[in-house]
């Protein structure tokens, strides 16, 4: 079985087969580098969303046309801020963040590591899909809720996030698929899980099996995510008719 | 009894494209207590800003707004939250909460006064009795149609006790047959519960049909209000003959040197009778130049021109029958043409 597999791939012009199919068959290894793969990027998702979620909250309800308008000064910084974040490209913020991360974990190295720098690329991103989740709300519903005196805070609580769920778990799914591909580039630098076998292992060694089977798992990875998102979404939808 | 609701001196101004433009100028008016008020006016007229001031949606530029004795631009925050809870609202677009249950959707009043699950349940699904949605209760508002919608969200007016409930353009989404059903449960609750109602729409009918007084609001402005047989009888303003009359004024062919007079109904029986028992009882043939009448209730609105036989003695005849009936009132015009 392995030496017919072995003669397959050989045909296809692939060189160290053996040694890759070795590497490929410790399934305990391959098996945590999926864990790494995911749990780096789901814990950066739900940071981003404890710093991004009040953000994008405070996008939408602070503008001048908003629930409770904050001042244009701040909002400028904070618009300004958001969109600086999101103009770095990934990896050049990763580098920035090290002494961020250094501070914080004590070590710019590592699977856990690249929760700081993935957290500080994310945060702007999901503040953005929050805010335009939000702005799908209809403005007289909240006017209603305001006539039946509501808070400000009841509004964000009991009308505005309930009412935009459905916007709000796509978004977080997008957000999830996007840092789970930034976490594989994190491997680049230093991370850990598929996106470091691929690059070091497949790439650099020219291990091309390996490099294949990795961007396969982590195709799977995301379609699931993808799945079980637009799943959750629809269902939690009341305005369709099912 | 002091009115409920006391606008005076109420000027809104909106800045547009940097220009102050008054949606509303000086408009004082007066609401009593369970009494179901009419504001009409064409669109634009500044209608719903005037019934968002009421419940201070929209800041008055200047003016009071009184509600239970209660000035409303002088609370604070927090004692506006409570004030409105005894105000309540419905809209044209419904405005429910599509991620909630229609049960859901009529306790969400009482879950922010901090009311007990069970209690809000208990008094939501009464509510949804009173507006004959019982069985919708778990429906989600996308499964409704426009007039279920509606009654889900007077249902959920109701459910903090207001003593005002404010509709804007409450029907204006709905079809003719669905706007009585919903009128006739406005009134319904009016009624029972006794809540003082202000209606806002730019539909004769909708007027006509439920309410006993009415207010013409033109380019910011009180046109004319009275009761709402005064107005529609007899309107004053240009802005209500507009109203009243969307056609223009009716002007027919017309015998020459005969008199002319206007005859108003205010509410007593059919104009045909009159006709007839004026053929009857004085033997003088009127000639019907124009009518533009309504019937409310069984009861006779509006006005009709006759045309009085060219007979000076029959004329006057007539005339003076006309005089001595009931809710009519008769007046000459000088000059017609046609
Ligand atoms: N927020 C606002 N900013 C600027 N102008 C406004 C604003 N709200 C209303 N207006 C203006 O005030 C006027 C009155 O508007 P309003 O909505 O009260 O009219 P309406 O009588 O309710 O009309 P409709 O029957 O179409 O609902 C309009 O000319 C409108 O353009
Ligand atoms: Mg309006």
């Amino acid at each position: 079985m392995l030496e017919s597999l072995t003669v397959f791939f050989e045909n296809l012009g692939i060189v160290k087969v053996p040694e890759q199919l070795e590497y490929l068959s410790d399934l305990p290894n391959l098996l945590f580098a999926v864990w790494e793969t995911l749990y780096a990027p789901l814990a950066a998702t739900l940071f981003a969303y404890v710093i991004g979620l009040p953000l994008g909250v405070l996008l939408v309800t602070g503008e001048k046309e908003g629930i409770r308008p904050l001042p244009p000064v701040f909002m400028r910084v904070l618009n300004t801020l958001i969109n600086l974040l999101r103009s770095v490209p990934f990896l050049i913020l990763m580098v920035l963040v090290f002494p961020l991360s250094r501070l914080i974990l004590g070590t710019t190295i590592g699977t856990t590591a690249t929760i700081i720098p993935l957290t500080v690329a994310a945060a702007p991103y999901v503040a953005r899909l929050v805010e335009a989740s939000l702005r799908e709300m209809d403005r007289g519903v909240i006017e209603a809720a305001q006539s039946m005196g509501c808070s400000t805070w009841q509004i964000i609580t009991r009308v505005m996030l309930p009412e935009c769920k459905p916007g709000l778990i796509n978004g977080a799914t997008n957000a999830a698929i996007t840092i789970l591909s930034y976490g594989a580039m994190a491997g680049a630098i230093g991370g850990g899980g598929l996106g470091s076998i691929a690059l070091m292992r497949g790439h650099a060694r020219n291990q091309r099996l390996v490099l294949w089977v990795a961007v396969i798992i982590l195709v799977v990875l995301v379609q699931i995510i993808q799945t079980i998102g637009t799943r959750l979404t629809v269902r939690s939808d009341k305005r369709i008719n099912k | 009894m002091p009115p409920i609701i006391s606008i005076e001196h109420l000027t809104k101004t909106f800045q547009l494209d940097g220009k102050p433009f008054n949606a509303l100028s000086d408009v004082s008016l007066e609401v009593q207590q369970g009494e179901i008020f009419g504001i009409i006016g064409l669109s634009g007229a500044g209608k719903s800003t005037l019934v968002r001031c009421i419940n201070l949606l929209e800041a008055p530029t200047s003016g009071t707004v009184l509600v239970r004795g209660q000035e409303l631009t002088k609370l604070s925050a927090k004692e506006l939250r409570l004030a409105r809870r005894k105000i309540s609202m419905i809209f044209q677009g419904f405005h429910l909460l599509m991620q909630r249950t229609c049960l859901q959707n009529v306790c969400f009043p009482l879950e922010l006064q901090g009311v007990a699950k069970n209690k809000a349940r208990e008094r939501a699904l009464e509510l949804l009795r009173v507006v004959g949605l019982e069985e919708k209760a778990n429906s989600y508002p996308a499964q409704l149609s426009g007039g279920q919608k509606q009654r889900v969200a007077i249902a959920r007016a109701l459910a903090t006790d207001p003593d005002v409930l404010l509709c804007d353009e409450a029907t204006s989404a709905l079809d003719p047959k669905t706007t009585r059903e919903i009128l006739s449960l406005i009134r319904d609750i009016n009624k029972r519960l006794g809540v003082t109602v202000v209606v806002i729409t730019h539909d004769m009918k909708v007027i006509e049909e439920i309410c006993s007084k009415v207010v013409i609001l033109n380019q910011g402005n009180i046109a004319e209000s009275g009761t709402v047989e005064e107005v529609f009888s007899n309107p004053k303003s240009e802005a209500g003959r507009r109203l009243v009359y969307p056609g223009g004024m009716p002007a027919l062919h017309l015998l020459k040197d005969s008199r002319v007079i206007r005859v108003a109904f205010n509410g007593g029986t059919a104009y045909q009778p009159l006709i007839a028992s004026l053929a009857i009882d004085c033997g003088v043939k009127a000639n019907i130049l124009g009518a533009d009448t309504r019937n409310i209730d069984g009861k006779a609105f509006g006005t009709m021109l006759l045309g009085l036989p060219e007979d000076e003695t029959e004329a006057n005849r007539a005339l003076q029958y006309i005089r001595s009936q009931p809710n009519v009132t008769v007046e000459e015009v000088q000059d017609y043409h046609a």
